[in-house]
């Protein structure tokens, strides 16, 4: 089977700054994919470079058209939808704008109110706060806020970065298990990338470990966990 | 009392005028925290094609749309052609710029036009509307405008999906691109729509302080005072703030100071403002949690 986001020779940086080096990875069609890796290791960078928020270069093929000169709207448009960090929102909008603008691309007007019931049902706050201004939800309500935009594009490719940040452990977990219940659902393969490691690789099939903007460690998420390595420097036991 | 009355009535046209310009100003504001000071001399221009199409005997609405649609298609290729070259420039940069558009726009409609003073009509009848006293047709005209430009600018930003994206990318430039907005032209539609704005304030305040190539320049500074007291990121505080300065100058002038002074008034007023409450009387502050 092909894969869904086929990544080769992936550089990237800011300005005159290079922080990912010649980086290979895939996402599988309807699979789970963790980008795991310490503080600065260009996690972050990764994604913003496969959605032409920096500058890149290298092979990024996406159901197999390269989108890597592609510019953020062209590649949103193919079916590809960021939670970026820090969320995102439109604070100063209600979270029905918010909801409406993730739709934004979209002509199919019923098949956007199917899919906005849809995110109603895995989050019912939503739905409640429907008229309030975004940026006085909660911290974990805004993650989800963040996430229902981004299937009202319904995406092909959802990437997520780092959607445990800030947020309790026991919303942490109910964020997961919904992550779950989409790409189970919904055939939307994730991007994933994660500081909590242990809650990534649970979601995850394939993990891919980056160092310093380097490859250090790719495979399948239960042979990554088993890496002793792995256990000691990113899950504690 | 039909004097002050009269006085406060000729206040709030004029304020109508100046609320149209405000919110023109606020259009480009709340989209690059810039203020356009060419605002002036584009509306300037914008009236000079309405009155060449209506010197070749175009009909006053006619023309009246044809202007604003024309100043629309002019606001954008401004935008494309020279503003977005100094997106990423400082602002002081890009304030020079702005003045540079002044004197250009200025000169140009000079060497084409002339600088003598042109009269320009009024669409609204001679006499005032059901016999009242108080008030002339074109001042009530210009009331009638003011609130049905306020009413669709309204309506555009509360409920087309367009309307919602510009106001998007306003706000959040990098999340708009990530729903796939266009943001660069969500730009140059915000200076359209600025131009069509001011355009419609031009065409309105030419049959009273007459059609030159100078006719904006005060009238701006007016404009300028009514969106900063109303608070210049808040389209409608602009509007009101507008109205404010409209019948304040007015009265201020006729009853203390004399017509001379009207404008030191404005920028009396901007001042205060500006040391007293910056953000305006009903400038809105984003409430947030972090």
């Amino acid at each position: 089977m092909a894969a869904l986001l086929d990544v080769k020779g992936l550089k990237a940086g800011y300005g005159p700054l290079e922080v990912v080096y010649d980086l290979d990875f895939t996402v599988e069609e309807g699979g789970v994919t963790a980008l795991l890796g310490a503080n600065g290791a260009g996690k972050t960078t990764i994604l913003r470079a496969l959605c032409g928020m920096i500058r890149r270069e290298g092979s990024i093929l996406f159901q197999g058209h390269d989108i890597s000169r592609l510019s953020t709207e062209e590649i949103v448009r193919r079916g590809i939808a960021h939670v970026p960090d820090g969320r995102g929102t439109f604070t100063g909008l209600t979270v029905s704008e918010n909801l409406t603008l993730g739709a934004y691309v979209r002509r199919d007007k019923h098949a956007v109110a199917d899919d906005l019931a849809q995110v109603f049902l895995l989050f019912p706050r939503l739905k409640e706060r429907l008229l309030q201004q975004a940026g006085t939800l909660s911290g974990g309500e805004q993650q989800m806020l963040a996430i229902g935009r981004a299937l009202m594009l319904r995406p092909r490719l959802l990437l997520l970065d780092e959607p445990s940040f800030g947020l309790a452990p026991l919303v942490v977990k109910d964020i997961f298990a919904t992550l779950r219940q989409i790409n189970a659902q919904g055939k939307v393969s994730l991007l994933i990338v994660e500081q909590n490691a242990r809650a990534a690789l649970d979601l995850a099939d394939q993990a891919v470990l980056i160092e310093t903007g380097r490859l250090a460690l790719a495979g399948p998420a239960s042979l990554v966990s088993a890496n002793d390595a792995v256990r000691r420097a990113y899950l504690g036991y | 009392m039909t004097a002050f009355l009269n006085q406060c009535f000729s206040g709030l046209a004029m304020g109508g005028i100046f609320a149209i310009l405000a919110l023109s100003l606020v259009m480009i504001y709340q989209a690059t925290a810039l203020l356009n000071f060419a605002q002036g001399e584009m509306a300037m221009a914008s009236t000079y094609l309405a009155w060449l199409l209506i010197q070749h005997g175009v009909p006053y609405w006619l023309a009246f749309i044809l202007t604003v649609i024309l100043s629309f298609g002019a606001g954008v290729l401004i935008e494309r052609v020279i503003i977005r070259r100094f997106a990423r420039a400082p602002v002081l940069t890009v304030v020079i710029v702005f003045i540079a558009l002044v004197f250009i726009i200025d000169s140009v409609v000079g060497w084409i036009f002339g600088y003598q003073l042109q009269e320009f009509p009024s669409p609204f009848p001679n006499h005032n509307w059901f016999n009242n006293p108080l008030v002339s047709s074109h001042q009530s005209g210009i009331l009638l405008v003011t609130l049905v430009v306020m009413s669709a600018v309204w309506a555009f930003f509360r409920f087309t999906p367009l309307g919602l994206a510009m106001r998007a990318a306003a706000q959040n430039p990098a999340s708009s691109r990530l729903v796939g907005i266009r943001v660069g032209w969500m730009l140059a539609l915000g200076w359209g729509l600025a131009a069509s704005i001011g355009a419609i304030a031009g065409m309105l305040a030419a049959p009273l302080v007459y059609l030159d190539p100078s006719m904006m320049s005060s009238l701006l500074l007016y404009g300028f005072a009514g969106a900063v007291l109303g608070g210049i990121n808040n389209p409608w505080g602009a509007v009101l703030g507008g109205l404010i300065v409209g019948v304040s100058v007015n009265l201020v002038g006729a009853y203390l100071v004399g017509t001379q002074l009207q404008l030191l008034v404005a920028l009396t007023m901007i001042i205060a403002v500006l040391l007293f409450r910056p953000s305006g009387l009903f400038g809105h502050t984003i409430v947030t949690r972090v």
